[in-house]
């Protein structure tokens, strides 16, 4: 009875799973979706605690198990709920290591259990007194939740901030070295003596974390949501390897799921940047950048404009389009620019907003900002529209976004960001960017696009420049 | 060989179930607007949480002598804990500013 209603229960859990993920997929039910998924885990938790049978044997531990999710619960709704809109990509990336690293510990407990029964005899395989298939997803559990743990951790720490790009020659070599070093290493524990496989095991613990920093570290700037992603996807494929192992459900379908949404989810991303999965895998972006000599400095010099004469030109214009960047979200000027879009729209100017699908640090980064600041959906134009439209307008305004305009993506192949789909505002009849110095972008590599004679500079913090240019138009 | 053969034939239905999840999964991505891409990624973020489960189970069934399991198994929960809770949590944060919107489709 007990067993049914447990059964029960993950069937729940996993179908809330689904409809969560599907009511996200739309602006009208996607909090409710969230909601909905929220509730199936809730009860597939409690189902677990209270109706799970070992062997026969229910769960004992309970103080441990609710210390834990109190512990839990508190410190994850606290940082949840204290932390800055714009932080959030780091945070999705904190959290995801946190399941990554509840992933790997599952696998090590679990091969602990093993490795005492199979030790009693230790000179036997290893490999013998364990199912190739437990093996497997035990392995597999480890590996991945290792390096989704550690990646997750330095993208977390590199989005903040507190991590620098490192890299070097040879580079690429080296990780797959690691990579390769890991899988022998987890192949090779199945067949080492019993008594020795626990010392196998933490070394290819090890290296799998080894490589999870060597794999993060050199990628830096427009690929770090594709990293952030796809660590996403694979923690939820280490969360499948326990569904494997537990013979759970719940587990295998909310893994499974969240690794091919999370897989797919990358792929687009990749798509959207003009590179494959690959590329991306072995990390090239920030080794090239930083290797490859100083990206032709930008030659000629740049204009700069008053913030008066900035407020004339957009004022009179007839069509202004703003692009937004990180820029914008670090200075928490989404609600001043949305003011401004409003002060505009009253004289009568047309305002869009042209949103890359990486701007910021993460796709749909600059949406969320602006629909915090109560933007209009149809306001904002995807990369493709706002392209055609960049022929008719007569300003655009780039609010501390760097490398989604930069033309050498189009013109110069030996730049590191060739091929990557770019904003073309280079259309529009008159450039104003505005940024806080004349600093490269995340990507490291100089913007052309400033010493252009259509492109004039506007120095300053997002927010401060916007309020004055909104004061400045309500004196025209 | 038969081993894994074995493996295969007796997980059959687990084998299917990776299999459809993992066309559903694309599926259920493949319409997402650019719009929700970030909150989805951190819905997707706090679904995979349910890896809690295992978590629990480590813990539930270590004895009380075995202080590798008991520890290890304790900071699982923990970990599992506040990926489950953070990322539902700021999923609907950031879901809360769509609220007063009208849907576009």
């Amino acid at each position: 009875m007990d067993i049914s209603i447990l059964t029960i229960s993950y069937l729940v859990a996993s179908v809330t799973f689904i409809i969560g993920l599907k009511m996200l997929s739309h602006p009208a039910t996607a909090r409710r979706g969230n909601l909905i998924a929220a509730g199936g885990m809730t009860l597939a938790i409690l189902a677990t605690i209270f109706l799970y049978r070992d062997e026969g044997r229910a769960l004992g531990n309970y103080g441990w198990i609710f210390g834990g999710i109190a512990i839990g619960l508190v410190l994850g709704w606290m940082i949840a709920k204290k932390v800055k809109m714009t932080a959030m990509p780091e945070l999705v990336s904190f959290f995801n290591g946190m399941g990554g690293a509840c992933a790997a510990l599952i696998s090590i407990v679990e091969f602990d259990y093993i490795y005492r029964e199979a030790s009693i005899n230790p000179d036997v395989v290893f490999g013998s007194a364990i199912h190739v298939g437990h093996y497997l997803a035990i392995m597999a559990g480890a590996i991945i939740g290792s390096v989704s743990f550690i990646g997750s951790m330095i993208a977390w720490g590199k989005l903040n901030g507190k991590i620098k790009d490192v890299s070097f020659k040879g580079q690429h070599f080296i990780n797959l070295v690691i990579l390769v070093l890991v899988l022998v290493f987890a192949v090779v524990t199945y067949f080492v003596s019993a008594g020795s496989a626990i010392t196998f095991f933490f070394v290819t613990v090890f290296l799998a974390l080894l490589y999870g920093v060597f794999f993060v570290q050199p990628i830096g700037g427009a690929d770090m949501p594709v990293v952030i992603s796809l660590l996403n996807s694979f923690t939820g494929v280490a969360a499948a390897c326990g569904g494997f192992l537990y013979d759970n459900k719940a587990m295998l379908t909310g893994g499974i799921l969240v690794g091919a949404a999370g897989t797919f989810l990358t792929i687009l991303m990749c798509r959207a940047m003009n590179r494959s999965l690959m590329n991306v895998l072995i990390g090239s972006f920030g080794g090239s950048a930083a290797g490859g000599g100083p990206a032709q400095a930008g030659g000629g010099t740049i204009k700069e404009i008053s913030v008066s004469d900035a407020a004339m030109v957009m004022a009179y214009a007839k069509k202004v389009m703003i692009v937004p960047g990180y820029g914008l979200a670090v200075a928490q000027a989404q609600h001043t620019c949305h003011e401004l879009e409003k002060i505009l729209g009253e004289k009568g100017v047309e305002v869009k907003y042209a949103i890359h699908p990486v701007a910021g640090r993460m796709p749909g980064h600059m949406n969320v900002l602006l629909a915090e600041a109560d933007v209009e959906y149809d306001k904002l134009l995807e990369m493709e529209p706002a392209n055609d439209e960049m022929r008719t307008t007569d300003v655009a305004l780039v609010l501390g976004a760097n490398d989604v305009v930069n033309p050498a993506a189009k013109t110069d192949p030996s730049s590191p960001i060739y091929g990557m789909p770019v904003l073309e505002v280079g259309e529009a009849g008159m450039v104003i960017v505005n940024k806080r110095s004349m600093k490269p972008g995340y990507a490291g590599i100089e913007n052309q696009l400033f010493f252009e004679p259509k492109t004039s500079m506007l120095f300053g913090d997002a927010k401060k420049v916007l309020s004055e240019l909104i004061t400045a138009i309500k004196e025209i | 060989m038969d081993e894994i053969l074995g493996f295969i034939q007796a997980h059959q239905d687990m084998i299917y179930v990776v299999i459809l999840m993992g066309f559903l999964g694309m599926e259920v991505i493949g319409r997402v607007p650019s719009v929700l891409h970030t909150p989805l990624m951190s819905g997707a973020n706090a679904i995979h949480g349910v890896v809690i489960i295992g978590a629990v189970i480590i813990m539930g069934k270590a004895e009380s002598d075995n202080y590798l399991a008991l520890i290890l198994g304790f900071l699982a929960v923990v970990l599992g804990t506040l990926n489950v809770v953070g990322g539902f949590v700021v999923t609907d944060r950031m879901l809360e500013m769509f609220k007063k919107k009208k849907p576009k489709s």
